[in-house]
């Protein structure tokens, strides 16, 4: 209590002594040190999502753009199966994709945390992991072309070993080109966030475990994954997002014979509908938020921030 | 609660690579005991508490609970429950089903483990806590949890990793108390890994004293103390002065040593050789400020530092090939004579408080 109660005085007169030196108060100087991010954060973002719903009520012709508010845009959307079936084509490789990524990230991960001995090796086969992302999404996806390809290297491979009599028509230009893509292309952003929880558990838990009779799998079960829980809300998030708004994968890979959404408001932008497509975005923007807030509210992620 | 077995290891030893962390110890430790491996960090005590828990292979020798020989178990088949340092509680889980974790692993149906696990936390007195997770809860408290967990499985004998080493110094002293009194009532073997000669005096029933992978002393506190085996328990303990030399003659059981410094000093030793190197426990508190009666019962020094503490004064003094030899002298006696640092001071002692330190074999 004596100690407390000493250095109590010495702080107060601390803070007297920064007065004096007419620093501008505390919370002043915390309001200019965040106004770059804030002023960045404004321009780059509040500001076009601002536009976007501005605009999406808005009325068009093909001629141009007219400042109203209608709720039209809204209703042309919501009011077409078309728009319908693109969000439940778009759900379904979302939800596949996520299912996947999951699943491959966190044992990529868990290989990685608890298989590999040295944090030197770990990082070594971290990094060889990121290796594609040095590339550009779109050569990665169009290089899978060749290689899934009527004569590409699986069905020639295939024909040639005389396991299929003639080349499979659905590897190229069909869903599954789209999901093994969207798979390709997005599991690091499962695998980032998942190693990073794994590497941070005690392993003295799992220790402990064993001691309290727990075989490998029950220490997996009851121990690893509720502990990874947070690293895969936030890998999902990545995935959800990603996958959502995605367009170019799609159109690609499908060779235009699957839509989602983020390829309809293209298709709208390309037709000069810019408040239809800004409808559709603020549609789009609502759904995914809701998707997030469904992962927040299963998983408490604040302890890996 | 169960009843407690004797742990028998048997010339054990840990290889990591080319390190040997545990050269072929040997030790009984009898059930039902309270027994601390104390030593300085990297003595391989960790790795031997770590070796009867399972958590750790055993490169070669053999360990045996009771009548069985658990070389080869997995540690939740041993009997054995280990405690660990950090408690390594489970941050996901409730106090409830931390402590039942063991039941849930074995397939014990969700009410009933959660009833066994609560009448456990109650037992500890942390019944109040139930629902909390452990980090809302004090170093003390998560021990208090940690014990619940590993005492639910029914252990022959607790296994304790350093197991204060995470508390503030007041808490330190009622936990060991708390330890005592349990391993006292469930009358299972403890053994305990420490660091701190006084939680081990304090504890324990048997005392290990490990050093670079070999054990220097097993034996019950009070032979440590009085009659420590080595150069390193001697120092280690901090009770004891350690002089080294060479013998010089032998007269009947008297022994003659000369010190590298010329002096020459006596000590009650059997089977020594002439000129073999030989060393020498004095105690701290047994040497008094004052000329020798007999020139091999003393030396001359130079006070090097004067320490006030309370009852007692600790004073330092170089010579006699010693830069640290330390004189505790009760307060009043140094306040009748006072000495400073850089004053010539003569030391001596009786005979009866040298004891002569031996030296390990391997």
């Amino acid at each position: 209590m004596a100690t407390i109660a000493s250095t109590e005085p010495n702080e107060t007169s601390g803070r007297a002594r920064s007065g004096g030196l007419r620093l501008p108060p505390r919370s002043l100087v915390a309001y200019l040190q965040a106004t770059p991010l804030l002023l960045i954060l404004g321009f780059f973002f509040i500001l076009p999502i601002l536009t976007i719903i501005v605009v999406s009520f808005w009325d068009y012709d093909f001629a141009g753009l007219y400042p109203d508010f209608l709720a039209m845009n809204y209703a042309d959307t919501l009011g077409s199966w078309v728009t319908w079936k693109t969000y439940l084509n778009t759900l379904k490789f979302t939800a596949i994709t996520w299912a996947l990524t999951l699943v491959i990230g966190f044992w990529v991960a868990y290989f990685l945390a608890f298989h590999i001995r040295t944090t030197t090796m770990q990082m070594v086969l971290f990094l060889v992991c990121t290796v594609p992302f040095l590339t550009s999404n779109i050569i990665r996806m169009i290089s899978w072309i060749p290689v899934l390809g009527r004569n590409g290297l699986v069905n020639s491979t295939l024909v040639q070993l005389g396991i299929i009599p003639q080349p499979i028509e659905w590897l190229l230009y069909s869903d599954f080109a789209v999901v093994l893509a969207m798979v390709h292309l997005n599991t690091l952003f499962m695998v980032t966030p998942i190693f990073n929880t794994l590497i941070r558990i005690d392993r003295s838990l799992i220790e402990a475990a064993r001691d309290c009779g727990a075989t490998g799998w029950q220490v997996l079960w009851n121990v690893i994954l509720p502990l990874a829980k947070p690293g895969m809300a936030i890998g999902s998030i990545f995935v959800v997002t990603l996958v959502m708004a995605d367009f170019s994968t799609v159109q690609v890979m499908s060779g235009g014979q699957s839509a989602s959404v983020a390829l309809m408001m293209k298709n709208q932008m390309s037709l000069l509908q810019y408040p239809a497509a800004a409808a559709n975005a603020v549609v789009l923007l609502i759904v995914v938020l809701l998707m997030v807030a469904a992962i927040l509210s299963v998983v408490d992620i604040r302890k890996e921030l | 609660m169960s009843k407690a077995a004797e742990i028998d290891i048997a010339s054990v030893s840990k290889v990591y690579g080319t390190t040997t962390a545990v050269h072929a110890i040997s030790l009984k430790i009898p059930a039902g005991s309270y027994c601390c491996f104390l030593g300085p960090s990297g003595c391989g005590k960790t790795s031997t508490l770590r070796m009867i828990a399972g958590h750790e292979s055993i490169s070669s020798g053999d360990i045996r609970l009771g009548n069985v020989v658990v070389t080869d178990f997995p540690p939740a088949k041993r009997g054995t429950a280990m405690m660990f340092q950090s408690y390594a509680l489970f941050p996901h889980l409730d106090l409830v089903d931390n402590v039942a974790f063991s039941l849930k692993m074995k397939g014990v149906e969700k009410d009933e483990r959660r009833a066994k696990g609560l009448e456990m936390l109650t037992l500890m007195q942390m019944g109040a806590y139930a629902a909390r997770r452990p980090t809302q809860l004090s170093g003390g408290q998560q021990q208090r949890v940690a014990l619940a967990r590993a005492l639910i499985t029914d252990p022959e004998a607790l296994l304790l990793d350093e197991p204060l080493s995470a508390l503030d110094p007041f808490l330190k002293i009622r936990m060991r108390a708390e330890l005592k009194k349990l391993q006292k009532t469930l009358g299972i073997t403890f053994v305990h890994v420490t660091h701190s000669q006084e939680e081990a005096m304090a504890l324990a029933d048997l005392v290990v004293i490990m050093n670079n992978g070999r054990i220097e002393q097993a034996a019950p506190p009070r032979t440590v103390f009085e009659k420590p085996a080595t150069a390193f328990v001697a120092r280690f303990m901090g009770d004891h002065n350690v002089l080294s030399g060479r013998v010089a003659a032998i007269d009947n059981d008297i022994v003659t040593l000369t010190a590298p410094e010329g002096q020459t000093f006596t000590v009650r030793d059997i089977a020594q050789e002439v000129g073999k190197p030989i060393d020498i426990g004095i105690r701290t508190d047994r040497v008094r400020l004052e000329p020798a009666s007999e020139r091999s019962l003393g030396f001359q020094g130079v006070v090097s530092n004067v320490e006030y503490r309370g009852a007692s004064v600790k004073i330092t003094v170089i010579g006699a090939g010693s830069d640290d030899f330390t004189v505790v002298v009760s307060d009043a006696d140094y306040f009748r004579r006072p000495v400073s640092v850089g004053d010539a001071v003569s030391l001596s002692w009786a005979l009866e408080d040298v004891i002569p330190l031996g030296r390990l074999s391997a």
